[in-house]
């Protein structure tokens, strides 16, 4: 029970880390299902591109020297800066190659060419990263290697602060943009009703283009902070973790941003919390390895009972 | 011969061509039966050959000469093509399977590999000596004989189409890519539970896989012979078309498609949408699970890795190029995925390979095309879904066509 006792900080602290950057992911998923009811499956590929983006950013400023001589939190930014830039830029363009000309297909075809993409990024990333580096497995050079040390079992990275940081920036950001700005006025209107939004002078298309910037742009961010955390990335990183986003997403809600945020954060936290305890919990038959069952699992349950989550609203089919 | 003159005189030129090509090819094939492009052009002949106007008993005739004789002859002297066909033949079953999901019932089943490796590991289980892992071997003495392996057939296909009703059950209610998440969170699932049973109880051995797997065995004859298989493969692929061909053209195929086009409107006309949904939902799964018992008996070997996300894209990409809903599409996409995958991409491999080798070009072996088989299978998916569709052969029973010829008839109504 001890042990267990003082995991407890340690574990919190993981959890918040990893459940930020879920949060961040799910953002992207929620705003395009928000507007378009539909899961763009590649989003998990743009996050990965981001984490690309980043840490190719740090291994320039690296090979350059100029890593060692400015502040850390500089190279941070500007890592995070590229990888927003990238990520908002391909998830565009995605949009306009494979999702806009099956936008009033069935959306069965919407979701295979979604499937399409995220197919053709991860090895589209390797087959560059291959021919670049001779290699697809990167390392992100460390960045901040101090903590602090709070009690005697709870040590905070400085880089964890950052990551954070960075994290409740952002959605603070997306918040009041969706909530105050003219634009996120308009993709509010976008979600409710396409038809109506385009009869009072909203321009459907570039909405539709914003979001997918934001959402990919978010991604992307959520990208690089993932490579600065756990520093080993591959062409095949964001397959699992894009599923688990979507798990947050559907979480709290698919569709409400603070749903996503509350979702990312709770998964974060029952993953971390459930791969140390499941191995205790049953004297050692099932351990960590069964920490993705997990997070499956709980999608399965809360579309089967709660499809609506946590915070969104229930859906009521019209005829 | 006076029939025999009136089909040549219907006969225009284009056709002169692909009769010949019908004829020739399959004896060109058993003569050069280690050519790549007589290979490619006895495939295109086959295709063909369904596509021809032409008698249905010749078109029989030449058929069976084809697929019983021309083949199996070809593929004692080149196994290596048979293997291509006997593997175009499986990935055929799968897809026709999977089409029944997709296709007729419109449920996106991204899980359906998951169902794959569930008939695999029964049959690998039992005939491999891991089954004494759990069963005593004072009981009995694993593996079972390679005569089990017929009675694994029907046991694997309820086995899995009981799992599919299993997790068809809870999961049928939620809609279009809802479900396909979900089954395919259902196939991972499957993938982690085979990769890490190996504790406490041994029972898949953990990403070491099993072997080795009995091979079938009939009268006493070990099959395990690529010749065996391309046999038992195509006695299942006749089996699953034509009970397949038979659902679409029930009572059961026309609510499936009532309930594809629009849910709303089949629950109205009293069409039970559940036990529907589980119904296409199982004969999928029973198909992949029939399935596995002959992947596991052909490769005797099974081990996780088989049966990740890839493959269940790779059956998706069949059925979506071949045309959802139309079995004959499929089994075109299944053939024309195979070769690809197969065929094609390794022939550009060790074609580049053999470049650079000579010092003609330098290609870098990170541009192997063979590695590439995702960024193929994306930009396939993804060149469908925006150009065709509805694939290269449409099925012919959907709103959309019923609405142009509804269409038709207004304006011959008018006119």
């Amino acid at each position: 029970m001890d042990m267990i006792v003082q995991m407890l900080p340690q574990l919190l602290i993981d959890g918040l880390t990893l459940g930020f950057v879920y949060a961040i992911v799910a953002l992207g998923y929620t705003m395009v299902y928000g507007i378009l009811e539909f899961i763009n499956f590649a989003h998990s590929e743009i996050f990965m591109v981001g984490a690309f983006a980043g840490t190719e950013t740090l291994l320039f400023l690296q090979s350059a020297g100029y890593l060692e001589n400015m502040p850390a939190p500089l190279a941070l930014f500007l890592a995070v800066g590229v990888g927003i830039i990238l990520s908002g830029l391909l998830g565009v363009t995605v949009e306009r190659i494979a999702y806009k000309p099956v936008r009033h297909a069935p959306k069965l075809v919407a979701f295979i060419s979604a499937i399409g993409v995220s197919f053709f990024l991860q090895d589209a990333v390797r087959l560059i990263e291959g021919l670049w580096k001779n290699a697809f497995y990167l390392s992100t050079p460390q960045l901040f290697d101090s903590s602090i040390q709070i009690m005697d079992t709870m040590k905070i990275p400085v880089k964890v602060i950052y990551i954070v940081a960075i994290a409740i920036v952002m959605m603070v950001a997306l918040s009041l943009f969706v909530g105050k700005h003219k634009w996120g006025k308009a993709m509010r209107t976008v979600a409710q009703d396409k038809d109506t939004a385009a009869l009072v002078g909203i321009n459907v298309d570039a909405v539709i283009s914003l979001t997918f910037l934001i959402g990919a742009g978010l991604g992307g961010a959520a990208g690089t902070l993932f490579s600065v955390q756990y520093t080993l990335i591959s062409p095949y990183v964001g397959f699992i973790l894009g599923m688990k986003a979507f798990t947050a997403a559907v979480l709290g809600g698919i569709g409400s941003i603070p749903g996503a945020m509350l979702g990312g954060l709770l998964l974060g936290l029952v993953e971390v919390f459930g791969a140390a305890f499941l191995g205790i919990a049953t004297g050692g038959v099932i351990g960590a390895e069964y920490k993705d069952v997990l997070a499956f699992t709980i999608l399965i349950i809360i579309l089967i009972f709660k499809p609506s989550g946590l915070l969104g609203k229930a859906v009521v089919e019209k005829v | 011969m006076d029939t025999i003159k009136n089909y040549f005189r219907l006969i225009k030129e284009k056709q002169l061509i692909q009769l010949v090509l019908i004829f020739l090819a399959p004896i060109l094939f058993y003569l050069f039966s280690k050519s790549s492009i007589i290979f490619l052009l006895f495939l295109a002949s086959l295709f063909l050959l369904y596509r021809i106007r032409l008698d249905m008993k010749i078109k029989g005739i030449v058929a069976l000469l084809d697929l019983l004789l021309i083949i199996p002859l070809a593929g004692l002297e080149n196994s290596y093509y048979l293997g291509i066909i006997t593997q175009i033949v499986i990935y055929a079953v799968l897809a026709i399977g999977l089409n029944v999901v997709i296709g007729f019932a419109g449920l996106l089943d991204l899980g359906y590999v998951g169902f794959y490796a569930v008939g695999a590991y029964l049959y690998a289980f039992f005939a491999t000596s891991q089954a004494n892992n759990v069963i005593p071997e004072s009981i009995y003495q694993f593996p079972l004989s390679g005569n089990w392996f017929w009675l694994f057939l029907p046991l694997a296909l309820i086995v899995s189409a009981g799992m599919g009703v299993l997790l068809g059950l809870p999961v049928l209610r939620l809609k279009g890519d809802y479900l396909a998440i979900v089954t395919l969170g259902f196939a991972e699932i499957i993938r982690i539970i085979l990769n890490n049973a190996d504790k406490p109880i041994n029972l898949t051995n953990g990403p070491k896989g099993l072997t080795p797997v009995k091979p079938p065995e009939i009268f006493g004859i070990v099959m395990n012979q690529p010749i065996h298989f391309y046999f038992i493969v195509l006695v299942l692929f006749v089996i699953v078309f034509i009970s397949a061909y038979r659902l679409d053209h029930s009572r059961i195929g026309r609510a499936w498609a009532a309930i594809r086009e629009d849910e709303l409107a089949a629950r109205t006309m009293g069409i039970p949408l559940v036990r529907m949904k589980l119904l296409a939902f199982a004969t999928g799964a029973g198909f992949a699970g029939m399935m596995g018992v002959v992947f596991a008996a052909r490769q005797t070997f099974v081990d996780p890795s088989s049966f990740g996300f890839m493959e269940s894209i790779g059956i998706l990409a069949m059925v979506i190029m071949g045309g959802m809903g139309n079995i004959r599409g499929v089994i075109v996409g299944a053939a024309a995925v195979v070769i690809l995958q197969l065929h094609l991409l390794k022939e550009l491999s060790t074609f580049l390979t053999q470049l650079s080798v000579s010092g003609i070009l330098y290609i870098p072996s990170q541009l192997d095309p063979a590695k590439y088989e995702k960024l193929v299978f994306g930009l396939i998916l993804i060149l469908m879904c925006v150009f065709r569709p509805k694939g290269l052969m449409p099925a012919k029973r959907t709103m959309e066509l019923i609405k142009g010829f509804r269409k038709k008839l207004t304006k011959e109504s008018l006119s």
